[in-house]
């Protein structure tokens, strides 16, 4: 009985210091923004708007959240189509040296990092004129995205019965209109994974558009953040918590989103 | 998912021919211009770079200035010259501390621990606790590298305000403590899930068991629970090992000081190659990376495949 007594105390204190450890942190991004002329401290907010407004006016801010939008969606759209295709044609046609090619894009993925790539990345954009080019980043991110997207997509594909594909084929679909209108309907969850997969990614993304996109009107909310607490030494709080709210509502919304939806769980690959 | 497509009820011939997968007729032809796009992209933009950088890695290309417009060819000079480099040095101890520190102990010590903790549990909660370790994993990196900029901060922080320890500089005079338990923080989600995934495949009876047979928590996790999942455990040592020692984001956090005493390979890489201009050098650096990288995957891909 003492056992189990000392087992629930341990239990839950336990369970309160990892509560405490993981709360503490965001208690900030939660109070000051609702502060007047928040400092370091956590405090109780009075409420006040006045640093919403103050975000609002900033030249930078809002259209750096858009900018986050354009580079998450359009990777996104690219990382999703580009992946679906090739992982359909991988996965119900037999390339020559396709086991091959699968085997080096896993490698791939994993040992090259932006921080491995930097430089040459870095010179390849402005060798190719991307610097500065919002687009050029997008293709550059994609082709970071896509060995991976192409892996877990291909799990999905092999996944899915091809019956429908035969029937579809037997009334005298083409295999295009195939792909659109029979395998993109059963593989959907899967291009929803991908594509919330990608957007995480990009979203939170600081290395690559800080390297290559050095026009403050095209950078994305992950680099003005750092401009908002470097400029001049000194951070501007009520700036930068409120910036920072507004940068992390759209992950929570989408997580509690995929986690309503799908469960948020491992998919096939990861887990064994 | 409830599909909106009724398949038609066609009169399955028996068509004649070897079995093939390609159901929808695909050919190989279109099926190359199918995966063209994709390969096209990834060569581009990360098959390329991976040679370029052992290109680069071998000329002394500078960023500005003469060997800028020429660069010459200097073999094996810079990676000679950057593993002479006692900055070099430093920064792969720091990387190992930050490793071994936030990856191997912090973060599948911790992911582990809430794992097993929550493992019988349903409600409110255990939603609470993964809940909060999962957003400490998602949101973005900048926002949470200035939030413990806010938490550390040396006179109103909370941690100091908790702790009655006003002026305490922590990312001034612990600064690899400080990255270590931030990254702790931030990427116990990964293991944890695992974890949890895994633990689920545990057989409750051999739990069931051991426990009849008066084993303690220690035995009963030594000895069933650790064999059932020991397959789970090497994933994700090598998956959340490599990770971290690709991260960038303690850069966000201390920026590499005060004088090197974080800067861990990522930084030093961005510093030698980007701050100083020494592309070549960088690269050389980079290189290094590489070539460990390459031998994680490769345990990682062979381990799966004597899995499979």
């Amino acid at each position: 009985m003492t056992r189990f007594v000392l087992g629930r105390i341990g239990f839950s204190t336990l369970v309160a210091v990892l509560l405490a450890f993981f709360t503490l942190p965001l208690l900030w991004l939660v109070t000051a923004p609702f502060t007047s002329n928040p400092t370091y401290e956590v405090t109780v907010p009075d409420f006040t708007w006045d640093n919403f407004a103050a975000v609002v006016e900033h030249p930078y801010a809002l259209p750096s959240l858009w900018n986050s939008v354009v580079l998450s969606a359009g990777t996104a759209a690219l990382v999703v189509a580009f992946a679906a295709l090739a992982a359909y044609a991988l996965s119900r046609v037999r390339l020559p040296g396709r086991d091959a090619l699968l085997y080096a894009l896993l490698l791939l993925s994993s040992i090259i990092t932006g921080t491995a790539a930097m430089v040459p990345l870095f010179q390849l954009a402005v060798e190719l004129n991307l610097i500065d080019s919002q687009f050029g980043l997008i293709l550059i991110l994609t082709g970071g995205l896509l060995p991976a997207a192409i892996f877990m997509l291909k799990d999905f594909v092999d996944a899915t019965p091809q019956s429908y594909e035969e029937s579809a084929r037997v009334f005298g679909a083409s295999p295009l209109q195939i792909v659109r209108h029979v395998v993109v309907p059963l593989v959907r969850p899967g291009l929803a994974t991908i594509a919330v997969w990608a957007v995480a990614n990009v979203w939170g993304n600081f290395l690559m558009p800080y390297l290559l996109l050095s026009d403050v009107r095209k950078q994305p909310a992950a680099v003005i953040t750092y401009t908002l607490y470097t400029e001049g030494g000194q951070a501007n709080l009520s700036m930068l918590s409120t910036f920072g709210l507004l940068y992390s509502i759209p992950v929570v919304l989408m997580y509690l989103f995929v986690s309503k939806k799908y469960g948020f769980r491992f998919h096939g690959g990861i887990k064994r | 998912m409830a599909q909106a497509i009724s398949p038609p009820e066609a009169p399955k011939e028996t068509r004649t021919g070897r079995y093939s997968s390609d159901a929808a007729g695909l050919g190989k032809a279109r099926a190359g211009v199918f995966v063209a796009p994709a390969l096209l992209l990834v060569a581009a933009f990360l098959v390329f770079p991976a040679l370029w950088v052992l290109y680069l890695g071998l000329t002394n290309y500078r960023l500005t200035g003469a060997a800028a417009a020429e660069p010459e060819f200097v073999g094996l000079g810079n990676l000679l010259g950057a593993v002479a480099d006692p900055a070099f040095w430093n920064s792969t101890w720091l990387t190992v501390q930050f490793v071994l520190g936030s990856a191997v102990i912090g973060q599948v010590g911790l992911g582990f621990t809430i794992a097993w903790l929550l493992r019988d549990r349903r409600g409110p909660l255990k939603r609470l606790v993964e809940g909060l370790v999962i957003l400490a994993w998602i949101l973005p990196g900048a926002i949470v590298s200035f939030l413990w900029v806010a938490l550390l901060d040396r006179d109103g922080g909370t941690l100091n305000a908790l702790l009655g320890l006003p002026g305490f500089a922590w990312l001034l005079d612990h600064p690899m403590l400080s990255i270590i338990v931030f990254n702790t923080w931030r990427g116990t989600a990964f293991s944890m899930m695992l974890y949890g995934a895994a633990l689920s495949n545990v057989p409750p009876s051999h739990l069931e068991s051991a426990r009849l047979a008066g084993a303690s928590s220690w035995q009963q996790l030594r000895d069933v629970v650790f064999p059932h999942i020991r397959g789970h455990i090497l994933t994700n040592l090598l998956l959340i090992s490599l990770w971290t020692f690709n991260d960038f984001t303690p850069f966000l956090l201390t920026a590499g000081g005060p004088d090197g005493k974080s800067e861990v390979l990522a930084v030093h890489v961005y510093k030698v190659a980007l701050q100083s201009g020494e592309l070549g050098h960088g690269a050389a650096v980079s290189t290094i990376i590489l070539l460990i990288n390459l031998v994680v995957a490769v345990f990682y891909l062979r381990l799966l495949r004597s899995r499979r």
